[in-house]
C-alpha cells in the first residue's frame, strides 16, 4: 500500500477503507499530513481511532484507498501505544528505555558507544527529561513517564511519530505540557505528529490540523473548518451545535438527534 | 572438606547457580514465575524415563524441556495460561510417577528428582550440565535487548518489530533448558527456588538491567555455596537451606523495595 | 450397568474406601476449584499443593494424620501469602513462588528425617504421590470433618468470592470484606489440597482442583452450572481412575499403574475432550451460521 514518496508531504491517505472482523471500521478516510505539522486525530471509543493508527503501521491491512507516506521513501514511523503500563520495580532507568527504542530489537548485548549515548541524550533533551534521565522508570509520575516514552518513540529519528491517546490518564495539567511538547518536537525537528484524543480542548493551541472521526467516515483540515456546526453535522448525518463557550469548543446535538456522540461534550 | 568427593557437586552447584541466576533475572522481569515453576518439574519424567529405559539423557531431557515450553505456549492462547500450565504439571508429573514405579529404588528416585542429589552428581551429569548451560547462558544474553523490551512492555516490542510470539516460545525454551541443567543436582522443586529468591532480591537493588543481571547471578552462587556449607556440616537436605535463602532473599528484596508506593495496599 | 464393572471390584475393601472417600475429595476440590479458578489462583493452588508435601512428611514425625499435616503446612503457606499481599499480579506470583521455593525446602527436610529418624516412614513417594488404594475406614472421618468444613466454608461466602472475583472494587462497594473473604477461600482451598493431596499425594493434588473446575469453565459461564459441571468431572475422573488403576493390573500382566498417575489421565482426558468438544460445538455453529 506504502506508494512513491511524495516529497512535499509526510504522509497521503487517500480513500482508506478498513474492515476488521467483517464490520467496516473506516470508509474512504482521505487526509495529508506535511512534515513538521501536528495534527489531531478526534473521536469517541469505537470510532476507529486506533484502527487507523495501525492501518498507517502496516499491523492492518486495508481494504481499498493508499498510504503513501512522504519523506526518502524508508518507512520511518514512531508510534506510542495506548497505556503502556509498566512494572514499578523493572530495574530501568528512564535512560535504559530509550534505549531500548533505539535498538531494542537488536541481539546481543548492548555495547556502549559514544554514538549511542550521544543519541539517548539527545532524545531524552528533546522531551525534557534530563533531570530524570538516572531514575528508574516505575518511580517515575504519569507524565514523566509519557516524556520517557516520547523519548523511546523519537530516538529512531521518525519521519512520522504516532500517539494513540498520549493524553489519556494524565492530570490536566500534565496533559497540556505533553501537547505542548509535541507541538515544539514537530516544529523543531520536522517531524509530523499524529495523535489520537477524546477531548479536543487541550489540542486546539497545538495542533495545525484535526482528522474528526464519527462513525468511520472522517472530516480533516485545519481546526477552523472542521470544527464547525456545518462539517459536523454532515458528518455525523444530523444536526450539531458547535459552541464556543469562555475560549473551549463544546460539540453538541441538536435535540433529539443520537445520542452515539455526546461524548464530546464533556468539558474538562 | 570442600576437596574430593565435593568437588564435583561444588562445580555442578556453580554452574547451576550461574544459569539460575541469570535465566531468573528474566523470569522475574517478565513475570513468568509460574513457568519457571512448572517447565522442571516437565522435565521430570524425561529423567525418570532415561533412567528406565536408558536414553540418552541429555536428549530426552532436552526433547521434553521443548516440548514442555511449546504445549505450554500453544495452550495458553486457547486457555488462560496458568491453567494450561498448572495441567500441564500435574500430567508431567503423573506420567513421571508411572515411568518411576518401574524402577527399583523407586522412592529414592522420587526424592532425588524432586530435592537433588547436588552430594552425588556423576562425571556424566556434570558434562550436560556444563554443556546445556552454557547454551542457555548465550541464547540469553544474545536475546538479551528483546527481553528487556518485551518485558517492559508487550506493546512497545509488537512496534519494534520484536516477534512476540516467537521471543516467547525461545524464552520458555530457555528456561526449560535452565531446568534441565539444575536437574540432576539441585532437583525440579528447587532449580526453581534458585531462580526466583536471587533475581528478586536483585532487581530492587540495581536499577539498570546489567549490574542487576550480576548481582542476581552473585547472590545465587553465594545461596549455593551457603547451602552446600551448611549442608555437609549438619548432614541435612541442600534443597532445604535452598528453599529458605530464596524466601530470605525474596523478603530481603521487598524490604529494599518498601520505599516504592506499588507494594502497598 | 454394575454388571459391567469387572468381577470382584465392589467387593475390595480397599477399592469401597477409595470411591467413597476419594469420591467424597474430589467432589470437594471441584467444588472449591471453581471460585479458586475464577479467582486467577491456580498457581496459589499448586504452590500450597506442593508445600502441603512438607505437613505429609511432618505428619509421622509428630504423630497425626497424614491430612492434618497437609492442611496444617499449606494453611501456614497460605497465612503467609496473606500476611502482606502485594497488588499488583505479577508480584502476587512472584511471592508465591518464594513461599512455595521455602515450603519444598521444609518438605525436603522433613522427608530426610523420616528416613533418618526413628519413627520415620520413610515414604517419600506415599507423600508425593500417595494411593487412593492406601485410605482405610480410619480416614473416613477426618475426610467428612476437613470436606464439611471446606463445603461450609463455600456454601457461606461462596457469593462474596464470586463477586471480588469480578470486580474487587466493586465487591467492596458493595460491603464485601475482601480480606475475610480472602481468608476464608483460602482456608476451604487448604482444606480441599488436604483431602485432594491424601487421596493422590500433595503433588498432583493441584489435578482435583484445577482440571474439572477448568473444564466446566470452558463448557458453561453460569456459576451454579459450573461447580454442578465440576463436581460430576470430578467424581467421574475420580471414579474412572480408580477403575482403570484396578484394570491396569490386567492389561499389563501383573505391573498395576499408579492409581493417581491413572486418576489424573482420567481427569486430564475429560479436561481435553471438554476442550475439544466445545470447540468443535462453535465450529459447526459457525458453518451453521
Amino acid at each position: 500500500m506504502t506508494g512513491a514518496p511524495d516529497a512535499a508531504l509526510a504522509l497521503r491517505v487517500e480513500d482508506l477503507s478498513v474492515s476488521v472482523g467483517g464490520r467496516r471500521v473506516l470508509a474512504q478516510v482521505s487526509f495529508t499530513l506535511a512534515p513538521g505539522e501536528l495534527c489531531g486525530l478526534i473521536g469517541a471509543n469505537g470510532s476507529g481511532n486506533t484502527t487507523l493508527l495501525r492501518s498507517l503501521l502496516g499491523f492492518v491491512a486495508p481494504s481499498g484507498g493508499t498510504i503513501r507516506l512522504g519523506g526518502d521513501g524508508a518507512r520511518r514511523l514512531g508510534y506510542l501505544p495506548q497505556k503502556v503500563s509498566v512494572d514499578p520495580f523493572m530495574p530501568l532507568r528512564a535512560r535504559d528505555v530509550v534505549a531500548l527504542g533505539l535498538d531494542g530489537h537488536r541481539l546481543g548485548l548492548p555495547l556502549p558507544s559514544r554514538q549511542r549515548r550521544a543519541r539517548v541524550d539527545a532524545a531524552l533533551a528533546a522531551v525534557s527529561a534530563e533531570a530524570f534521565a538516572d531514575r528508574r522508570i516505575g518511580t517515575l509520575s504519569g507524565g514523566q513517564q509519557q516524556r520517557v516514552f516520547i523519548a523511546h518513540a523519537l530516538v529512531r529519528r521518525p519521519q512520522l511519530l504516532l500517539l494513540d491517546e498520549p493524553l489519556a490518564s494524565l492530570d490536566p495539567s500534565s496533559a497540556t505540557e505533553i501537547a505542548t511538547l509535541l507541538r515544539r518536537i514537530s516544529r523543531d525537528t520536522g517531524i509530523a505528529v499524529l495523535m489520537s484524543a477524546h477531548e479536543i480542548n487541550t489540542l486546539v493551541p497545538v495542533m495545525d490540523r484535526v482528522i474528526y472521526l464519527a462513525g468511520g467516515r472522517a472530516a480533516a483540515g485545519p481546526v477552523a473548518e472542521v470544527i464547525r456546526s456545518d462539517v459536523l453535522s454532515r458528518l455525523y448525518g444530523h444536526h450539531i451545535d458547535v459552541l464556543d463557550v469562555h475560549g473551549r469548543i463544546l460539540v453538541v446535538p441538536a435535540p433529539g438527534a443520537g445520542h452515539d456522540h455526546t461524548h464530546v461534550t464533556r468539558v474538562p | 572438606m570442600i576437596a574430593g568427593i565435593f568437588a564435583s557437586s561444588w562445580v555442578a552447584g556453580s554452574i547451576v547457580a550461574v544459569l539460575a541466576g541469570v535465566i531468573g533475572f528474566f523470569v522475574v522481569l517478565r513475570g513468568s514465575v509460574f513457568a519457571a515453576h512448572a517447565l522442571p518439574l516437565g522435565a521430570f519424567p524425561a529423567v525418570a524415563a532415561a533412567r528406565l529405559w536408558g536414553l540418552d539423557l541429555l536428549a530426552t531431557v532436552l526433547a521434553f524441556s521443548v516440548l514442555g515450553a511449546a504445549v505450554v505456549a500453544a495452550l495458553s492462547r486457547r486457555t488462560r495460561r496458568d491453567i494450561a500450565t498448572a495441567l500441564w504439571l500435574v500430567l508431567m508429573l503423573g506420567a513421571g510417577e508411572l515411568i518411576l514405579s518401574r524402577l527399583q529404588g523407586y522412592s529414592r528416585a522420587v526424592y532425588g528428582l524432586f530435592f537433588g542429589q547436588l552430594l552425588g552428581v556423576t562425571p556424566a551429569d556434570l558434562h550436560m550440565i556444563a554443556g546445556v548451560g552454557a547454551v542457555a547462558v548465550v541464547l540469553v544474553l544474545i536475546a538479551f535487548r528483546p527481553l528487556l523490551l518485551s518485558g517492559l512492555s508487550a506493546d512497545l516490542a509488537a512496534v519494534a518489530g520484536v516477534p512476540a510470539g516467537l521471543l516467547d516460545l525461545v524464552f520458555l525454551t530457555l528456561v526449560a533448558l535452565a531446568a534441565a541443567a539444575a536437574l540432576p543436582a539441585v532437583g525440579a522443586l528447587l532449580a526453581f527456588s534458585l531462580m526466583v529468591g536471587p533475581a528478586s532480591a536483585a532487581r530492587m537493588v540495581c536499577d539498570r538491567p546489567l549490574p542487576g543481571l550480576a548481582l542476581s547471578v552473585a547472590l545465587a552462587l553465594a545461596t549455593v555455596w551457603g547451602a552446600l556449607l551448611l549442608a555437609s556440616a549438619t548432614g541435612w537436605p541442600v534443597g532445604f537451606f535452598v528453599g529458605v535463602a530464596g524466601l530470605g532473599l525474596y523478603v530481603a528484596g521487598r524490604l529494599a523495595g518498601r520505599g516504592y508506593a506499588p507494594l502497598r495496599r | 450397568m454394575l454388571g459391567l464393572l469387572p468381577v470382584g471390584f465392589l467387593d475390595s475393601a480397599p477399592v469401597q474406601h477409595a470411591l467413597v472417600i476419594g469420591g467424597f475429595a474430589a467432589v470437594v476440590a471441584a467444588l472449591v476449584g471453581v471460585p479458586t479458578l475464577l479467582r486467577g489462583q491456580a498457581f496459589v493452588t499448586d504452590a500450597l499443593a506442593h508445600v502441603s508435601s512438607a505437613g505429609g512428611a511432618l505428619a509421622p514425625l509428630i504423630g497425626i494424620n497424614a491430612l492434618g499435616g497437609f492442611v496444617l503446612m499449606s494453611l501456614a503457606a497460605a497465612l503467609g501469602l496473606e500476611a502482606a499481599p502485594p497488588r499488583q499480579r505479577a508480584e502476587r506470583d512472584l511471592q508465591t513462588g518464594a513461599v512455595f521455593g521455602a515450603g519444598l525446602g521444609v518438605a525436603a527436610l522433613f522427608l530426610y528425617l523420616d528416613v533418618t529418624l526413628p519413627g520415620g516412614s520413610g515414604n517419600a513417594v506415599g507423600v508425593l504421590f500417595g494411593s487412593v488404594f492406601l485410605l482405610g475406614a480410619s480416614d473416613i472421618l477426618p475426610a467428612a470433618l476437613a470436606g464439611g468444613a471446606a463445603l461450609a466454608l463455600l456454601a457461606l461466602y461462596l457469593r462474596p468470592m464470586l463477586l471480588a472475583s469480578l470486580d474487587p472494587d466493586l465487591a467492596a462497594v458493595q460491603g464485601v470484606r475482601l480480606r475475610r473473604v480472602g481468608l476464608a477461600h483460602l482456608a476451604a482451598l487448604t482444606l480441599a489440597i488436604g483431602l485432594a493431596a491424601m487421596t493422590v499425594g500433595a503433588v498432583l493434588s493441584t489435578a482435583l482442583l484445577v482440571a474439572p473446575a477448568a473444564a466446566a469453565l470452558v463448557l458453561t459461564d453460569r456459576p451454579a452450572r459450573a461447580l454442578m459441571l465440576a463436581a460430576g468431572l470430578g467424581l467421574a475422573g475420580m471414579w474412572g481412575g480408580i477403575l482403570m488403576a484396578w484394570q491396569s493390573y490386567v492389561w499389563t500382566a501383573g505391573h498395576a499403574w499408579p492409581a493417581s498417575f491413572c486418576i489424573v489421565a482420567v481427569l486430564i482426558g475429560l479436561n481435553l475432550a471438554a476442550t475439544l468438544g466445545r470447540g468443535l460445538w462453535r465450529l459447526g455453529r459457525r458453518g451453521a451460521a
